[in-house]
């Protein structure tokens, strides 16, 4: 693939897949500064009217598209923060004096005042309010086309499969666009959230975004590949280039049609051992969604959100409504229900919790729990009183020993008493387990296993902790590392253990959902892993494929290598097989 | 003059569509409507200063009202910060 160097363009890759089509470049309006002043009062009123009318032509034009939609779409959204935008007070009073003091025309002052406020948002630094700016260019834009009476955009007709490149992707522009003709994306401008990036993802159409102006050089008919797995635009590709697209192409339209038809197949091994594939959800609507991917029920879920974006602790009947509702969508399938998780790098606006040299071994989750007992109670006895619409269980975050377990118990016990005393119905042998996540806990799994019913690993600061580093920390993140020898010993402890002590033990830490980890983790014995909902399939894929003897050559090979990049490597290839 | 003190309960902060909303209620009252952080104070009548505060959630705000219908305005207000915001 020699030619393929010279037109390679890399940007941001926001939605996978690979297009190959022909470009259609969007035209930028040709706005351009006139130069010209004005010439007395008389003029400088003319202008001011000229822009008010334009304004006034705008939001019309805006509220006509908006009652061609239909309601609660996306596009809806979209068009009401547009009409706010044209008919700002800042932007309007901008332009009015910038006509009447400095002499220039409506036209110019339009250009001037959007192009700075575009500055503006673009210098916070966020990408968020960065992509906003495409919103603030399009007000600008409808206002200068109404100023110059200039024709209006209509919808362009596309061919098939045709690729879009454009510095940004204006919010009117999605709206107008004949998307179901649209293969892939590319622009020049954008981060995550521009509307190009949403509308990619929303649509599944590739997508590459904040390109730069090395796009500049393509023209409309150009033959372009866009390659959303790697965010990279070939331009012009040689006819060897362009069949390796199109086989990349084919290849993963097949993967992908693969993964659906997985949906719903069990995770079997070739030798018939069943393994189970749970969800990590925040709410209801995840855990509804997960189905789709085919999860058998939730592994984790976080119940954080539930206390985040509000200004007081949510009371036991908002708790109840909340796990109630998980449960009912969950349809019987098993919810793992983590009591609350917060401190260290998660804070809540409304509890104040002491500043701290380190947070991450302060005052957190059940630290927290079992020092303010009133929160923990409140929680416990609304995870109880849903327990009834669904299969429940409880599982305690950042137990470092034996006596949190135990104490936490007794306090669970408090609480079903107080409950049978009101006589509300709750189940009564609901399961309760612990997270995995501190080494002293991994290394005394023997020791806990006497006392819980489940054991799920938390990788994530199991690894963080056992290796002493803040993965949140630039200078020393490149050593978090799981595959780290010392963090796989503790994880096959844990195994070990809860197999020995007949309890069940799961994964619900990054480790679980990454594939080159599954057939490792299947041979040291774990049969329950829990992930973000759309890794489901790719770790199905693996395991459908693949034997438990398979598994514990590769687990035994593994215990021998000294080293993570040799064990990275190593599991890598074994995949590949 | 009332002044009102909130915290953002939306947890991306005020984004377009939060913001689209403040302004439209604000604009139902007589009354002048101005939000401060620190040292910077917006009229709410304009979605591009909101934005350009570049709040986020859990931010510390205070809402400023002067009018004849103040009253209404901060119970308007209130209801949005404390209620709708959270699912904004």
């Amino acid at each position: 693939m020699s030619d393929a160097v010279i037109n390679k363009i890399n940007g941001t890759k926001v939605s996978p897949g690979i297009a190959i089509g022909k470009a259609y470049v969007l035209g930028k309006s040709n706005q351009q500064i006139t130069g010209t002043l004005l010439n007395g009062p008389v003029e400088v009123q003319q202008e001011i009217v000229k822009f008010e009318n334009a304004v006034i032509n705008s939001i019309e034009e805006v509220e006509m598209i908006k009652s061609t939609l239909s309601a609660n779409t996306v596009s809806l959204e979209i068009l009401n923060v547009q009409i706010e935008l044209l008919q700002d007070e800042q932007i309007k009073t901008d332009v009015m004096e910038m006509i009447s003091l400095q002499y220039k025309n409506a036209n110019d002052s339009v250009i001037e005042v959007v192009e700075a406020s575009i500055t503006i948002l673009k210098n916070l630094n966020d990408d968020y309010l960065s992509a906003r700016a495409a919103d603030v260019q399009d007000a600008g834009n409808r206002i200068l086309k109404h100023l110059n009476n200039d024709k209006p955009t209509g919808c362009q007709v596309l061919e098939e499969d045709t690729i879009i490149i454009a510095e940004d992707i204006t919010p009117s522009e999605v709206i107008i666009m004949d998307i179901s003709k649209v293969s892939g994306f590319a622009t020049q401008a954008g981060g995550k959230t521009s509307h190009a990036a949403i509308v990619a993802k929303y649509r599944g159409i590739p997508a590459v975004v904040g390109c730069g102006t090395a796009l500049a050089g393509i023209q409309t008919n150009d033959l372009i590949i866009v390659d959303g797995e790697n965010g990279e635009i070939i331009v012009s590709p040689g006819t060897e280039v362009l069949n390796h697209y199109i086989e990349k192409k084919n290849d993963f339209l097949k993967q992908t049609l693969l993964l659906n038809e997985l949906k719903d197949v069990k995770a079997i091994t070739t030798d018939g051992v069943a393994i189970t594939l749970l969800a990590n959800i925040s709410n209801a609507a995840d855990m509804e969604a997960s189905f789709a991917f085919g999860s058998e029920g939730c592994g984790l879920l976080r119940t954080e959100l539930l206390f985040m974006n509000r200004t007081s602790f949510p009371n036991e009947e908002e708790q109840f409504e909340f796990y109630k509702g998980i449960a009912l969508k969950a349809k019987g399938k098993p919810v793992i229900v983590r009591t609350l998780d917060i401190g260290g790098d998660k804070q809540l606006p409304y509890f104040d919790l002491p500043y701290e040299q380190n947070p991450f071994l302060g005052y957190r989750a059940i630290r927290i729990c079992l020092d303010r007992k009133d929160i923990f109670k409140t929680q416990l006895a609304a995870i109880l009183r849903a327990s009834v619409f669904g299969d429940l269980k409880i599982m305690l975050p950042m137990i470092s020993n034996i006596l949190e377990i135990r104490e936490a118990k007794m306090i669970l016990q408090e609480v079903k008493s107080a409950l049978t005393a009101l006589q509300i119905k709750f189940q009564e042998d609901i399961q309760l387990g612990i997270m995995i996540e501190i080494p002293s806990a991994a290394v005394t799994a023997d020791l806990l296993a006497k006392e819980v019913d489940f054991f799920s690993i938390g990788t994530n600061d199991l690894c963080q902790y056992t290796l002493a580093v803040d993965r949140l920390n630039e200078q020393v993140k490149h050593l978090y590392e799981p595959f780290n020898p010392g963090v796989l010993r503790l994880i096959q402890n844990v195994i070990e253990q809860g197999k020995k002590h007949n309890i069940n033990t799961g994964m619900c830490g990054e480790l679980a959902a990454d594939v080159s980890a599954t057939l490792l983790l299947l041979g040291m014995g774990l049969r329950e892993f829990s992930m973000s909902a759309t890794s489901i399939p790719y770790v199905k894929n693996l395991i459908k494929n693949t034997s438990i003897t398979e598994a514990k050559e590769i687990h035994q090979h593994v215990m021998g290598l000294d080293n993570a990049e040799a064990i990275i490597h190593y599991l890598q290839e074994s995949n590949k097989q | 003059m009332i002044t009102q003190e909130y915290i953002i309960t939306a947890a991306e902060g005020m984004h377009a569509r939060p913001a689209t909303n403040l302004i439209r209620l604000a604009k139902t009252f007589k009354s002048v409507t101005k939000l401060k952080k620190g040292d910077k104070v917006i009229k709410l009548n304009s979605i591009l200063n909101i934005l350009s505060m570049g709040l986020k959630g859990g931010d510390a705000i205070t809402i400023l009202i002067e009018g004849e219908d103040e009253q209404d305005a901060r119970e308007a207000i209130n209801k949005f910060f404390n209620g709708e915001l959270k699912h904004l």
